[in-house]
Protein backbone atom coordinates (compact mmCIF):
# COMPACT_ATOMS: atom_id res chain seq x y z
CA UNK A 1 0.00 0.00 0.00
CA UNK A 2 1.41 3.41 -0.85
CA UNK A 3 1.49 6.12 1.84
CA UNK A 4 -1.69 7.83 0.57
CA UNK A 5 -3.73 4.60 0.55
CA UNK A 6 -2.32 3.70 3.93
CA UNK A 7 -3.45 7.02 5.31
CA UNK A 8 -6.98 6.69 3.93
CA UNK A 9 -7.26 3.17 5.29
CA UNK A 10 -6.12 4.28 8.74
CA UNK A 11 -8.57 7.19 8.75
CA UNK A 12 -11.39 4.76 8.10
CA UNK A 13 -10.15 2.24 10.63
CA UNK A 14 -8.86 4.06 13.71
CA UNK A 15 -10.73 6.44 16.01
CA UNK A 16 -9.59 10.02 15.22
CA UNK A 17 -6.01 9.40 14.05
CA UNK A 18 -3.69 12.37 13.55
CA UNK A 19 -0.78 12.20 11.16
CA UNK A 20 2.69 13.61 11.38
CA UNK A 21 4.27 14.80 8.15
CA UNK A 22 7.87 14.90 7.09
CA UNK A 23 9.04 11.46 8.12
CA UNK A 24 10.27 8.71 5.85
CA UNK A 25 7.27 6.53 6.66
CA UNK A 26 3.61 7.21 7.40
CA UNK A 27 3.44 8.28 11.03
CA UNK A 28 0.22 8.19 13.02
CA UNK A 29 -0.58 9.34 16.54
CA UNK A 30 -2.83 7.03 18.50
CA UNK A 31 -4.64 7.85 21.72
CA UNK A 32 -3.22 5.76 24.60
CA UNK A 33 -6.71 4.76 25.71
CA UNK A 34 -7.48 3.12 22.36
CA UNK A 35 -4.03 1.64 21.70
CA UNK A 36 -4.86 -1.99 22.58
CA UNK A 37 -7.85 -2.07 20.22
CA UNK A 38 -6.09 -0.10 17.49
CA UNK A 39 -3.07 -2.39 17.64
CA UNK A 40 -5.24 -5.43 17.14
CA UNK A 41 -6.91 -3.77 14.14
CA UNK A 42 -3.53 -2.94 12.61
CA UNK A 43 -2.43 -6.54 13.03
CA UNK A 44 -5.59 -8.30 11.86
CA UNK A 45 -6.92 -6.09 9.05
CA UNK A 46 -6.13 -7.96 5.82
CA UNK A 47 -5.13 -4.90 3.78
CA UNK A 48 -2.72 -3.69 6.47
CA UNK A 49 -1.43 -6.97 7.94
CA UNK A 50 1.23 -5.25 10.05
CA UNK A 51 2.72 -8.40 11.51
CA UNK A 52 6.33 -7.40 12.08
CA UNK A 53 7.16 -5.13 15.01
CA UNK A 54 10.81 -4.28 14.55
CA UNK A 55 11.52 -1.39 16.86
CA UNK A 56 10.00 -0.04 20.06
CA UNK A 57 11.34 3.24 21.40
CA UNK A 58 10.42 5.33 24.40
CA UNK A 59 11.34 9.01 24.18
CA UNK A 60 11.44 11.42 27.09
CA UNK A 61 10.32 14.88 25.92
CA UNK A 62 10.51 16.34 29.46
CA UNK A 63 6.84 17.39 29.30
CA UNK A 64 5.57 14.04 28.10
CA UNK A 65 6.74 10.65 26.86
CA UNK A 66 6.30 9.26 23.40
CA UNK A 67 6.21 5.56 22.65
CA UNK A 68 7.24 4.86 19.07
CA UNK A 69 6.31 1.55 17.47
CA UNK A 70 7.84 0.74 14.09
CA UNK A 71 5.65 -1.77 12.30
CA UNK A 72 5.92 -3.35 8.90
CA UNK A 73 4.12 -6.00 6.91
CA UNK A 74 5.93 -9.05 5.61
CA UNK A 75 3.26 -9.57 2.94
CA UNK A 76 2.61 -6.00 1.69
CA UNK A 77 6.04 -4.58 2.56
CA UNK A 78 4.74 -1.25 3.86
CA UNK A 79 5.90 0.38 7.07
CA UNK A 80 3.91 2.33 9.62
CA UNK A 81 5.17 4.30 12.59
CA UNK A 82 2.76 4.56 15.50
CA UNK A 83 3.34 7.17 18.17
CA UNK A 84 1.59 7.38 21.50
CA UNK A 85 1.84 10.43 23.74
CA UNK A 86 1.97 9.59 27.42
CA UNK A 87 1.65 11.68 30.54
CA UNK A 88 5.00 12.49 32.20
CA UNK A 89 3.81 11.90 35.74
CA UNK A 90 2.19 8.52 35.15
CA UNK A 91 3.31 7.09 31.83
CA UNK A 92 1.00 4.15 31.35
CA UNK A 93 -0.27 2.33 28.29
CA UNK A 94 -1.70 -1.08 27.46
CA UNK A 95 0.67 -3.84 26.46
CA UNK A 96 0.74 -5.28 22.94
CA UNK A 97 2.81 -8.31 23.88
CA UNK A 98 -0.19 -10.54 23.18
CA UNK A 99 -0.32 -9.24 19.59
CA UNK A 100 3.38 -9.13 18.75
CA UNK A 101 5.31 -11.51 20.99
CA UNK A 102 8.53 -9.55 20.59
CA UNK A 103 6.91 -6.63 22.41
CA UNK A 104 7.26 -8.52 25.69
CA UNK A 105 11.02 -7.92 25.70
CA UNK A 106 10.88 -4.50 24.13
CA UNK A 107 8.31 -3.26 26.62
CA UNK A 108 10.36 -4.59 29.49
CA UNK A 109 13.27 -2.59 28.15
CA UNK A 110 11.16 0.58 27.94
CA UNK A 111 9.94 -0.02 31.48
CA UNK A 112 13.43 -0.66 32.78
CA UNK A 113 15.12 2.35 31.22
CA UNK A 114 12.28 4.89 30.94
CA UNK A 115 9.78 3.81 33.56
CA UNK A 116 6.85 3.43 31.18
CA UNK A 117 4.29 1.06 32.68
CA UNK A 118 2.58 -1.40 30.35
CA UNK A 119 -0.70 -2.58 31.83
CA UNK A 120 -1.50 -6.22 31.27
CA UNK A 121 2.12 -7.14 30.55
CA UNK A 122 2.72 -10.75 31.67
CA UNK A 123 6.11 -10.15 33.26
CA UNK A 124 6.91 -6.47 33.74
CA UNK A 125 10.25 -6.47 35.54
CA UNK A 126 13.58 -4.78 35.05
CA UNK A 127 15.53 -6.27 32.18
CA UNK A 128 19.03 -4.80 32.17
CA UNK A 129 19.32 -3.07 35.55
CA UNK A 130 19.31 -4.98 38.81
CA UNK A 131 15.95 -5.49 40.53
CA UNK A 132 16.79 -3.03 43.33
CA UNK A 133 17.89 -0.22 41.01
CA UNK A 134 16.45 3.22 41.72
CA UNK A 135 15.30 5.53 38.94
CA UNK A 136 14.95 5.30 35.17
CA UNK A 137 18.36 5.73 33.52
CA UNK A 138 17.31 6.94 30.07
CA UNK A 139 15.16 9.77 31.38
CA UNK A 140 16.53 13.23 30.79
CA UNK A 141 16.41 14.22 34.46
CA UNK A 142 18.23 11.10 35.65
CA UNK A 143 21.30 11.74 37.75
CA UNK A 144 23.74 9.13 38.98
CA UNK A 145 26.89 10.69 40.43
CA UNK A 146 28.57 7.30 40.90
CA UNK A 147 28.13 5.55 37.58
CA UNK A 148 27.69 8.42 35.15
CA UNK A 149 30.67 10.23 33.72
CA UNK A 150 29.87 13.67 32.32
CA UNK A 151 31.93 14.71 29.34
CA UNK B 1 15.77 -17.13 42.53
CA UNK B 2 14.57 -18.63 45.82
CA UNK B 3 11.03 -17.41 45.19
CA UNK B 4 11.04 -19.02 41.77
CA UNK B 5 12.03 -22.36 43.24
CA UNK B 6 9.07 -21.98 45.59
CA UNK B 7 6.62 -21.49 42.71
CA UNK B 8 7.66 -24.52 40.69
CA UNK B 9 5.56 -27.64 40.69
CA UNK B 10 6.60 -30.81 42.45
CA UNK B 11 9.61 -32.43 40.79
CA UNK B 12 10.61 -29.34 38.84
CA UNK B 13 14.08 -27.95 39.17
CA UNK B 14 15.46 -24.50 38.53
CA UNK B 15 18.97 -24.41 37.08
CA UNK B 16 21.15 -21.43 36.33
CA UNK B 17 23.09 -21.54 33.07
CA UNK B 18 25.65 -18.78 33.04
CA UNK B 19 26.47 -15.93 33.30
CA UNK B 20 29.89 -17.57 33.06
CA UNK B 21 29.03 -20.63 31.05
CA UNK B 22 31.21 -21.38 28.01
CA UNK B 23 28.26 -22.12 25.73
CA UNK B 24 26.59 -18.75 26.27
CA UNK B 25 29.56 -17.02 24.58
CA UNK B 26 29.53 -14.06 26.86
CA UNK B 27 27.73 -13.06 29.97
CA UNK B 28 24.24 -14.33 29.33
CA UNK B 29 22.39 -15.76 32.30
CA UNK B 30 19.61 -18.25 31.63
CA UNK B 31 17.31 -19.48 34.37
CA UNK B 32 15.97 -22.81 33.21
CA UNK B 33 13.03 -24.61 34.74
CA UNK B 34 13.43 -28.33 34.25
CA UNK B 35 11.21 -31.31 34.71
CA UNK B 36 13.64 -34.17 34.77
CA UNK B 37 15.87 -33.25 31.89
CA UNK B 38 13.16 -31.58 29.83
CA UNK B 39 13.02 -27.82 29.59
CA UNK B 40 9.78 -26.25 30.81
CA UNK B 41 10.83 -22.64 30.59
CA UNK B 42 13.90 -20.58 29.75
CA UNK B 43 14.20 -17.10 31.13
CA UNK B 44 17.09 -14.93 29.98
CA UNK B 45 18.49 -12.52 32.57
CA UNK B 46 20.28 -9.69 30.81
CA UNK B 47 22.35 -6.70 31.73
CA UNK B 48 25.68 -8.15 32.78
CA UNK B 49 27.35 -6.12 30.07
CA UNK B 50 24.83 -3.27 29.82
CA UNK B 51 26.74 -0.03 29.34
CA UNK B 52 23.80 2.20 28.46
CA UNK B 53 25.22 2.98 25.06
CA UNK B 54 22.04 4.83 24.07
CA UNK B 55 22.49 7.23 26.98
CA UNK B 56 26.19 7.65 26.22
CA UNK B 57 25.42 8.54 22.62
CA UNK B 58 23.21 11.41 23.75
CA UNK B 59 26.32 13.28 24.86
CA UNK B 60 28.52 12.33 21.90
CA UNK B 61 28.72 14.16 18.60
CA UNK B 62 27.59 12.59 15.33
CA UNK B 63 31.19 11.72 14.49
CA UNK B 64 31.98 10.26 17.89
CA UNK B 65 28.95 8.06 18.55
CA UNK B 66 29.78 5.75 15.66
CA UNK B 67 32.82 4.47 17.51
CA UNK B 68 30.75 3.28 20.44
CA UNK B 69 28.65 1.09 18.18
CA UNK B 70 31.65 -1.10 17.32
CA UNK B 71 31.38 -2.27 20.91
CA UNK B 72 27.87 -3.59 20.52
CA UNK B 73 28.00 -6.40 18.00
CA UNK B 74 31.77 -6.67 17.99
CA UNK B 75 31.69 -9.37 15.30
CA UNK B 76 29.84 -7.05 12.91
CA UNK B 77 31.52 -3.83 13.91
CA UNK B 78 31.93 -2.64 10.32
CA UNK B 79 28.25 -3.15 9.64
CA UNK B 80 27.18 -1.41 12.84
CA UNK B 81 29.36 1.57 11.92
CA UNK B 82 27.86 1.43 8.46
CA UNK B 83 24.30 1.65 9.76
CA UNK B 84 25.14 4.68 11.88
CA UNK B 85 27.00 6.40 9.06
CA UNK B 86 24.02 5.82 6.76
CA UNK B 87 21.66 7.36 9.27
CA UNK B 88 23.80 10.48 9.71
CA UNK B 89 24.18 10.74 5.92
CA UNK B 90 20.42 10.48 5.52
CA UNK B 91 19.95 13.36 7.94
CA UNK B 92 22.70 15.53 6.48
CA UNK B 93 21.90 14.51 2.87
CA UNK B 94 25.52 13.63 2.19
CA UNK B 95 26.20 11.90 -1.11
CA UNK B 96 28.80 9.17 -0.62
CA UNK B 97 31.38 8.82 -3.44
CA UNK B 98 31.14 5.59 -5.49
CA UNK B 99 34.53 4.36 -4.32
CA UNK B 100 33.49 4.58 -0.68
CA UNK B 101 30.26 2.73 -1.42
CA UNK B 102 32.10 -0.22 -2.91
CA UNK B 103 34.71 -0.24 -0.14
CA UNK B 104 31.92 -0.30 2.42
CA UNK B 105 30.18 -3.25 0.82
CA UNK B 106 33.47 -5.14 0.51
CA UNK B 107 34.20 -4.57 4.18
CA UNK B 108 30.67 -5.54 5.19
CA UNK B 109 30.87 -8.82 3.35
CA UNK B 110 34.32 -9.62 4.70
CA UNK B 111 32.94 -8.94 8.17
CA UNK B 112 30.00 -11.22 7.51
CA UNK B 113 32.38 -13.96 6.41
CA UNK B 114 34.56 -13.53 9.50
CA UNK B 115 31.52 -13.49 11.77
CA UNK B 116 30.02 -16.62 10.21
CA UNK B 117 33.39 -18.35 10.45
CA UNK B 118 33.56 -17.68 14.16
CA UNK B 119 29.95 -18.78 14.54
CA UNK B 120 30.66 -22.01 12.68
CA UNK B 121 33.61 -22.89 14.88
CA UNK B 122 31.89 -21.95 18.11
CA UNK B 123 28.69 -23.71 17.12
CA UNK B 124 30.51 -26.96 16.35
CA UNK B 125 32.32 -26.63 19.66
CA UNK B 126 29.01 -26.19 21.47
CA UNK B 127 27.77 -29.52 20.21
CA UNK B 128 30.99 -31.29 21.05
CA UNK B 129 33.39 -30.99 18.11
CA UNK B 130 36.49 -29.08 19.10
CA UNK B 131 38.54 -29.32 15.88
CA UNK B 132 36.32 -27.05 13.70
CA UNK B 133 36.98 -24.21 16.12
CA UNK B 134 40.66 -24.22 15.21
CA UNK B 135 39.89 -24.49 11.51
CA UNK B 136 37.53 -21.53 11.71
CA UNK B 137 39.97 -19.39 13.64
CA UNK B 138 42.78 -20.11 11.22
CA UNK B 139 40.67 -18.85 8.30
CA UNK B 140 39.27 -15.95 10.26
CA UNK B 141 42.80 -14.83 11.03
CA UNK B 142 43.38 -14.21 7.33
CA UNK B 143 40.44 -11.79 7.22
CA UNK B 144 41.57 -10.09 10.41
CA UNK B 145 45.00 -9.54 8.88
CA UNK B 146 43.44 -7.96 5.79
CA UNK B 147 41.30 -5.72 8.00
CA UNK B 148 44.24 -4.77 10.16
CA UNK B 149 46.25 -3.55 7.20
CA UNK B 150 43.52 -1.23 5.98
CA UNK B 151 41.66 -0.23 9.15
CA UNK B 152 44.40 -0.57 11.75
CA UNK B 153 42.19 -2.71 13.94
CA UNK B 154 41.17 -6.33 14.08
CA UNK B 155 37.91 -6.23 15.99
CA UNK B 156 36.52 -2.74 16.60
CA UNK B 157 37.25 -1.26 13.21
CA UNK B 158 35.82 2.27 13.39
CA UNK B 159 36.55 2.53 9.69
CA UNK B 160 33.28 3.92 8.38
CA UNK B 161 32.52 7.56 9.00
CA UNK B 162 29.83 9.96 7.81
CA UNK B 163 30.62 10.66 4.16
CA UNK B 164 32.61 7.54 3.36
CA UNK B 165 35.46 5.70 5.00
CA UNK B 166 38.25 7.06 7.20
CA UNK B 167 41.14 6.27 4.88
CA UNK B 168 41.83 4.60 1.57
CA UNK B 169 42.36 0.90 1.01
CA UNK B 170 45.80 -0.52 1.61
CA UNK B 171 47.64 -1.07 -1.74
CA UNK B 172 47.78 -4.83 -1.04
CA UNK B 173 44.06 -5.08 -0.26
CA UNK B 174 42.84 -6.41 -3.61
CA UNK B 175 45.66 -8.90 -3.99
CA UNK B 176 45.20 -10.25 -0.48
CA UNK B 177 41.44 -10.54 -0.71
CA UNK B 178 41.72 -12.49 -3.96
CA UNK B 179 44.29 -14.80 -2.39
CA UNK B 180 41.97 -15.29 0.57
CA UNK B 181 38.98 -16.12 -1.63
CA UNK B 182 40.95 -18.74 -3.52
CA UNK B 183 42.12 -20.22 -0.24
CA UNK B 184 38.75 -20.14 1.47
CA UNK B 185 36.70 -21.63 -1.36
CA UNK B 186 38.29 -25.00 -0.81
CA UNK B 187 37.95 -24.61 2.93
CA UNK B 188 34.17 -24.23 2.71
CA UNK B 189 33.91 -27.62 1.04
CA UNK B 190 36.11 -28.96 3.79
CA UNK B 191 33.73 -27.46 6.36
CA UNK B 192 30.88 -29.35 4.74
CA UNK B 193 32.77 -32.63 4.79
CA UNK B 194 33.91 -32.13 8.34
CA UNK B 195 30.68 -30.98 9.96
CA UNK B 196 27.65 -30.54 7.67
CA UNK B 197 27.68 -34.09 6.31
CA UNK B 198 28.42 -35.63 9.70
CA UNK B 199 25.43 -37.76 10.70
CA UNK B 200 26.05 -37.27 14.41
CA UNK B 201 26.01 -33.53 13.92
CA UNK B 202 22.86 -33.73 11.82
CA UNK B 203 21.26 -35.80 14.52
CA UNK B 204 21.93 -33.03 17.01
CA UNK B 205 20.51 -30.37 14.66
CA UNK B 206 17.54 -31.77 12.79
CA UNK B 207 14.15 -31.19 14.34
CA UNK B 208 15.64 -29.27 17.26
CA UNK B 209 14.51 -25.76 18.17
CA UNK B 210 11.73 -25.47 15.64
CA UNK B 211 10.59 -21.94 14.90
CA UNK B 212 7.55 -21.59 12.67
CA UNK B 213 7.23 -18.80 10.12
CA UNK B 214 4.45 -17.13 12.13
CA UNK B 215 6.47 -17.31 15.36
CA UNK B 216 9.58 -15.94 13.68
CA UNK B 217 7.60 -12.92 12.47
CA UNK B 218 5.77 -12.43 15.76
CA UNK B 219 9.00 -12.56 17.75
CA UNK B 220 10.54 -10.00 15.42
CA UNK B 221 13.33 -12.35 14.37
CA UNK B 222 15.58 -11.28 11.54
CA UNK B 223 18.69 -12.42 9.77
CA UNK B 224 19.52 -16.11 9.25
CA UNK B 225 17.30 -17.02 12.21
CA UNK B 226 14.18 -15.76 10.44
CA UNK B 227 15.29 -16.75 6.95
CA UNK B 228 15.63 -20.38 8.05
CA UNK B 229 11.91 -20.19 8.87
CA UNK B 230 11.15 -19.01 5.33
CA UNK B 231 10.78 -15.33 6.16
CA UNK B 232 12.27 -13.20 3.43
CA UNK B 233 13.83 -10.37 5.43
CA UNK B 234 17.24 -9.56 3.97
CA UNK B 235 17.62 -5.78 4.19
CA UNK B 236 20.17 -5.96 1.39
CA UNK B 237 17.37 -7.20 -0.90
CA UNK B 238 14.31 -5.45 0.52
CA UNK B 239 15.72 -1.94 0.81
CA UNK B 240 19.12 -2.04 -0.85
CA UNK B 241 21.74 0.41 0.34
CA UNK B 242 25.07 1.32 -1.28
CA UNK B 243 25.65 -1.00 -4.26
CA UNK B 244 23.69 -4.05 -3.13
CA UNK B 245 21.17 -3.47 -5.93
CA UNK B 246 23.95 -3.68 -8.51
CA UNK B 247 25.52 -6.98 -7.46
CA UNK B 248 24.11 -10.42 -8.12
CA UNK B 249 23.49 -12.51 -5.05
CA UNK B 250 20.73 -14.64 -3.67
CA UNK B 251 18.87 -14.31 -0.43
CA UNK B 252 19.44 -17.67 1.23
CA UNK B 253 16.29 -19.00 2.87
CA UNK B 254 15.30 -22.31 4.34
CA UNK B 255 11.97 -23.92 5.15
CA UNK B 256 12.95 -26.24 7.98
CA UNK B 257 12.87 -23.71 10.80
CA UNK B 258 15.05 -25.99 12.92
CA UNK B 259 18.70 -25.75 13.95
CA UNK B 260 19.91 -27.48 10.81
CA UNK B 261 18.02 -25.01 8.60
CA UNK B 262 19.62 -22.09 10.43
CA UNK B 263 22.98 -23.75 10.08
CA UNK B 264 22.50 -24.23 6.34
CA UNK B 265 21.35 -20.65 5.80
CA UNK B 266 24.57 -19.33 7.32
CA UNK B 267 26.70 -21.74 5.31
CA UNK B 268 24.90 -20.57 2.17
CA UNK B 269 25.40 -16.93 3.13
CA UNK B 270 29.14 -17.43 3.28
CA UNK B 271 29.11 -18.48 -0.37
CA UNK B 272 26.91 -15.51 -1.29
CA UNK B 273 29.24 -13.11 0.52
CA UNK B 274 32.14 -14.54 -1.43
CA UNK B 275 30.21 -14.04 -4.67
CA UNK B 276 29.57 -10.37 -3.79
CA UNK B 277 33.23 -9.77 -2.93
CA UNK B 278 34.30 -11.45 -6.17
CA UNK B 279 32.10 -9.17 -8.27
CA UNK B 280 33.37 -6.04 -6.60
CA UNK B 281 37.01 -6.66 -5.86
CA UNK B 282 38.21 -5.82 -9.39
CA UNK B 283 35.65 -3.06 -9.82
CA UNK B 284 36.51 -0.61 -7.07
CA UNK B 285 36.00 2.76 -8.79
CA UNK B 286 38.75 5.32 -8.66
CA UNK B 287 38.15 8.62 -6.92
CA UNK B 288 37.52 10.03 -3.51
CA UNK B 289 37.00 7.67 -0.58
CA UNK B 290 35.24 10.29 1.51
CA UNK B 291 32.81 13.08 0.70
CA UNK B 292 33.67 16.57 1.87
CA UNK B 293 31.73 17.21 5.04
CA UNK B 294 31.64 19.94 7.63
CA UNK B 295 33.88 19.48 10.65
CA UNK B 296 30.90 19.73 13.00
CA UNK B 297 27.81 17.85 11.92
CA UNK B 298 24.40 19.17 12.87
CA UNK B 299 21.47 17.01 11.92
CA UNK B 300 18.32 19.00 11.13
CA UNK B 301 15.37 18.68 13.48
CA UNK B 302 13.56 15.47 12.75
CA UNK B 303 13.72 11.71 12.87
CA UNK B 304 15.91 9.42 10.84
CA UNK B 305 15.88 5.66 10.67
CA UNK B 306 18.27 3.51 8.72
CA UNK B 307 18.76 -0.21 8.69
CA UNK B 308 21.45 -2.57 7.55
CA UNK B 309 21.86 -6.32 7.48
CA UNK B 310 24.49 -7.45 9.97
CA UNK B 311 25.68 -11.04 10.28
CA UNK B 312 22.92 -11.55 12.84
CA UNK B 313 20.06 -9.72 11.20
CA UNK B 314 18.48 -6.34 10.85
CA UNK B 315 20.32 -3.60 12.70
CA UNK B 316 18.39 -0.34 12.95
CA UNK B 317 19.56 3.10 13.97
CA UNK B 318 16.85 5.55 15.00
CA UNK B 319 18.04 9.10 15.59
CA UNK B 320 15.77 11.80 16.96
CA UNK B 321 17.40 15.15 16.40
CA UNK B 322 16.54 18.53 17.83
CA UNK B 323 18.97 20.29 15.51
CA UNK B 324 21.91 20.14 17.92
CA UNK B 325 25.38 18.64 17.49
CA UNK B 326 24.38 15.63 19.59
CA UNK B 327 21.35 13.38 19.15
CA UNK B 328 18.37 14.04 21.42
CA UNK B 329 17.57 10.36 21.60
CA UNK B 330 19.11 7.45 19.82
CA UNK B 331 17.79 3.93 19.66
CA UNK B 332 19.61 0.90 18.37
CA UNK B 333 17.43 -1.93 17.18
CA UNK B 334 19.77 -4.85 17.68
CA UNK B 335 19.00 -8.12 15.91
CA UNK B 336 20.17 -10.30 18.79
CA UNK B 337 17.68 -8.80 21.23
CA UNK B 338 14.64 -9.83 19.19
CA UNK B 339 16.14 -13.18 18.23
CA UNK B 340 16.82 -13.98 21.88
CA UNK B 341 13.19 -13.29 22.78
CA UNK B 342 12.25 -16.38 20.75
CA UNK B 343 14.63 -18.65 22.69
CA UNK B 344 12.06 -19.69 25.29
CA UNK B 345 9.57 -20.57 22.55
CA UNK B 346 12.13 -22.70 20.70
CA UNK B 347 13.63 -24.49 23.68
CA UNK B 348 10.51 -25.74 25.46
CA UNK B 349 10.25 -29.49 25.45
CA UNK B 350 13.88 -30.05 24.52
CA UNK B 351 16.82 -31.17 26.65
CA UNK B 352 19.54 -28.91 28.08
CA UNK B 353 22.02 -30.20 25.52
CA UNK B 354 19.63 -29.09 22.77
CA UNK B 355 19.33 -25.66 24.35
CA UNK B 356 23.06 -25.23 23.82
CA UNK B 357 22.63 -26.22 20.17
CA UNK B 358 19.72 -23.78 19.76
CA UNK B 359 21.71 -20.94 21.28
CA UNK B 360 24.56 -21.84 18.96
CA UNK B 361 22.38 -21.48 15.89
CA UNK B 362 20.94 -18.18 17.14
CA UNK B 363 24.49 -16.81 16.98
CA UNK B 364 24.07 -14.53 19.97
CA UNK B 365 26.52 -11.76 20.72
CA UNK B 366 25.72 -10.57 24.21
CA UNK B 367 27.02 -6.96 24.07
CA UNK B 368 24.71 -6.54 21.08
CA UNK B 369 21.73 -7.60 23.18
CA UNK B 370 22.65 -5.68 26.33
CA UNK B 371 23.94 -2.53 24.59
Amino acid sequence: MNPQELKEKLEALLPSPTFEEGGEWTTVFVDPATWAGSARLLRTTKELDLDYLFCVTAVDWKTHFTMVFHLSSTTHRHTLVVKIKLDHEHPEVATVSDIWRTAEFHEREAYDLMGVVFTGHPDLRRLFMTDDWNGWPLRKDYEDPVNMIKL
Amino acid sequence: MIEEVGTTELGELVVNLGPQHPSTHGVLHLVITLSGETIKKVEPHLGYIHRSIEKMCESLSYRQFIYVTSRMDYLSSHINNHGCALCVEKGMQIEVPPRAKVIRVLMDELTRLASHQLWWGAMAMDVGALTPFFHAFREREAINDIMEKTCGARLTMNYMCPGGVSFDLHPDFQKEVKAFLAFFRGKLDEYDELVTDNVIFQGRMEGVGYLSREAAISYGCSGPTARASDVSCDVRKLSPYEVYDQVRFEEVTGTGGDCFARYNVRMGEMRQSMAIIEQLIDNVPEGEFQAKTKAVLKLPKGEFYSKVETARGEFGVYIISEGATTPYRIKFRSPGFSNLSALDHMARGHKIGDLVAIMGTLDLVIPDIDR
